[in-house]
């Protein structure tokens, strides 16, 4: 891969989210990586290894007891960790937005799904109350639903057409970037198929990025442009989704891929990965994975790795690949 | 155990039949809904048929709201059912008047469920449930064999070392070992069956795989049948022999798993399936289609409940009620277009070199 532009959308540097104090639990260590303009980047990981704390750190959406320790997060080129509240409300929605986890209820149930888009448009510009009204029937439509609906109230609606209605809702000011925290989980598959599909166009026609976090890498196999595996609040592999599917570096990303089942693959038998992720308040030392590692040797269990790009893959964080390049 | 050689995919064609261990006929449930004054039924299970034989593994596959959680309540009389027979090898379960024969039942048929953060009491040891259930349903065995045989049930579900697992609560124990812990429950009972509700949904993926292969080998080991409750298409594959498909509350198609996946009948199971996520799926940029509309199972008409959603659908789906028919042999569909393309085909067949129809 050529040296990438200048700016990207979206560069985050060493970022360290920590919670709580005795001990600290660090969820996010330093973690790096950069989003370019309209780039659909997938974030993949099991239940605990930082990947939500991970977005809303990006997304400057963490509370106390978390809090940003260390690192930065460029978005079009302002670093978001040292922004004012005031800087922040400036940005936030407009420049980018959030559809949170089973955000479908998150809905207001008392108000009509009208009124919550025009609420939201509210909040963050002033335009008169027809101009409003239009916008929300031009997102609607966007992801699907019928403007008839926007008199209807969230019960009325499926749980499908709630989450897309909850997309609309991150669209109403064009965003340069939509972070979105595993949207279809509470979703069937038929579903959730259907809104990937939609989502995959919308960032096509309009031009956004898109930062996905999802526990299941199947999911996003045929919709992300590059897949970041997190484990125990590391980034060990990060490249080209379909790289990562046919040519996985990281023993972690191996065991991963080993561990579902396929409809359209060969049936074969499947391991799993053995063991449990680490207490993140007592990391074990050298690299995090290497208590459950197939492939662990000497240095593993002192040393932590470093990250190298190995191929096309742009970032692996493991010993085996000491001699490929270096990346930090 | 289960050789690293011998997986899930070993070939069964070819196996005597099975003796039949659960039956279920015509197996329906209805429940009113909504105000005291309201007419309004919801029909969640409707007629379903299902067969589970010896050391099979039944897939039951559907989507949230198919009825299938029901099927298996009803299965373990949890429900009674609305219409329709349970048989627990051949004789109807309805007919258990006494409450020793229920409990035996009970005992013989056991469920596990999805979620093992709830299904385990806080305040009690894991020994607990297993030494409970072993003391209700095994009242032979001493205190001691008792804690000994629960040690073993432990070490049975990959929980080692079983005398310390026994002392933990259930908070000291991650997701798939609570898991582990009810399957270790169900089988304290020696059940012939274990009705499995989504046991590995709310787990995480590398921990899921784990629990497919242990179910396996407790087929093998123990000589248990399950009733495999799921959404996912891929681990039915897995573990599965056969399956079934279950849309709104009825039965749209049943066969051999491989049969099912690779020649699907019903335009549901299709829909499906290609909506199945998939890294090795065909890369094609599938038209939106179908959002995943919930269908009506609240005083549903007649006619076929997938019919509004069915790229096939005819006028007489709309109005004649499509019932399970044999497409060929242990493949079924409940589908009227599906029936008619079989027929023909059987037909051309037939005509062409007198191969049985």
């Amino acid at each position: 891969m050529p040296a990438a532009p200048a700016e990207p959308l979206l560069e985050v540097e060493d970022l360290v989210v920590e919670y709580g104090l005795d001990p600290p639990v660090r969820a996010v260590d330093q973690v790096s990586m950069r989003v370019e303009r309209g780039e659909f980047v997938g974030i993949v990981g099991e239940s605990g290894c930082g990947k939500s704390t991970l977005l809303y750190g990006i997304g400057r959406l963490l509370g106390p007891p978390a809090r940003i320790v260390s690192g930065s997060v460029r978005f079009r080129g302002e670093n978001m960790v040292e922004l004012t509240d005031e800087e922040l409300r400036r940005i936030r929605w407009r420049d980018y937005s959030v559809v949170m986890q089973s955000a479908m209820n998150a809905l207001n149930p008392v108000l009509s799904i009208g009124a919550q888009l025009e609420d939201a448009i509210a909040a963050h510009e002033r335009m008169p109350p027809d101009r409003m009204r239009e916008r929300a029937a031009e997102v609607l439509r966007l992801v699907g639903i019928d403007p008839i609906h926007l008199k209807s109230y969230p019960h009325q609606l499926s749980g499908g057409m709630r989450q897309r209605a909850m997309i609309a809702m991150a669209l109403v000011f064009s965003p340069d970037l939509v972070i979105m925290d595993e949207p279809t989980s509470a979703l069937d598959v038929v579903a959730q198929r259907s809104l990937m599909l939609r989502v995959k166009r919308l960032q096509r026609e309009l031009g956004f990025a898109v930062l996905f976090v999802t526990h299941d890498m199947s999911l996003v196999s045929h919709f992300s442009d590059r897949l970041a595996i997190m484990y125990a609040g590391q980034l060990v592999e990060l490249g080209p989704t379909r790289e990562l599917f046919t040519n996985p570096r990281h023993p972690y990303s191996v065991g991963l891929l080993q561990a579902f089942p396929s409809v359209f693959g060969e049936r074969r038998r499947l391991t799993g990965i053995p063991g449990n992720p680490p207490d993140l308040r007592r990391p074990p030392p050298g690299c995090r994975f290497q208590p459950r590692c197939p492939r662990a040797f000497e240095p593993c269990g002192q040393v932590e790795p470093g990250e190298h790009r190995v191929g096309a893959t742009d970032l692996v964080r493991c010993h085996l690949f000491a001699r490929s390049e270096v990346v930090r | 155990m289960t050789g690293a050689g011998a997986g899930p995919g070993d070939p069964r064609a070819g196996e005597p039949r099975r003796d039949v261990i659960l039956e279920a006929r015509g197996l329906t449930r209805h429940f009113r809904v909504g105000g005291v004054f309201s007419r309004d039924i919801l029909h969640a299970v409707d007629h379903v048929d299902l067969v589970i034989g010896e050391r099979e593994i039944v897939a039951l596959v559907g989507e949230s709201g198919s009825g299938k959680s029901t099927v298996a309540r009803l299965l373990a009389l949890l429900y009674r059912p609305t219409a329709g027979e349970i048989l627990f090898r051949g004789r109807p379960v309805s007919a258990l008047r006494s409450r020793r024969r229920t409990l035996d039942y009970r005992r013989r048929v056991q469920m596990v469920f999805q979620d093992p953060f709830s299904s385990l009491s806080p305040v009690y040891p894991v020994s607990h449930a297993i030494v409970r259930a072993l003391a209700l349903h095994r009242p032979e065995l001493s205190a001691r064999e008792r804690r000994a045989e629960a040690a073993r049930l432990l070490e049975q579900v990959g929980l080692t070392p079983a005398a310390e697992v026994m002392g933990k609560y259930p908070h000291e124990l991650s997701g798939g070992q609570r898991q582990r812990v009810g399957f270790a429950a169900a089988l304290a009972c020696r059940p012939e069956v274990i009705l499995a509700d989504e046991p590995v949904s709310m787990l995480d993926v590398s921990i899921r795989i784990g629990i497919l292969n242990l179910m396996t080998r407790l087929r093998k080991e123990e000589g248990v049948s399950f009733l495999y409750i799921t959404h996912d298409l891929a681990s039915a594959r897995y573990v599965a022999d056969r399956m079934l498909v279950m849309y709104a509350g009825r039965v749209v198609e049943a066969g051999p798993c491989e049969q099912v996946l690779t020649d699907p009948r019903h335009p549901y199971t299709r829909l499906l399936l290609s909506a199945a996520p998939d890294p090795w799926a065909p890369l094609e940029e599938t038209s939106l289609g179908d959002s995943g509309e919930p269908p009506r199972m609240v005083n549903p008409g007649p006619g076929c409940r997938f019919a509004p959603r069915c790229p096939l659908a005819e006028e007489i789906c709309a109005h004649a009620t499509p019932t399970l028919t044999e497409l060929r042999p242990a493949h079924a569909a409940a589908c009227h277009v599906a029936e008619r393309e079989a027929a023909s085909a059987s037909q051309v067949r037939t005509d062409q070199d007198g191969i049985r129809s």
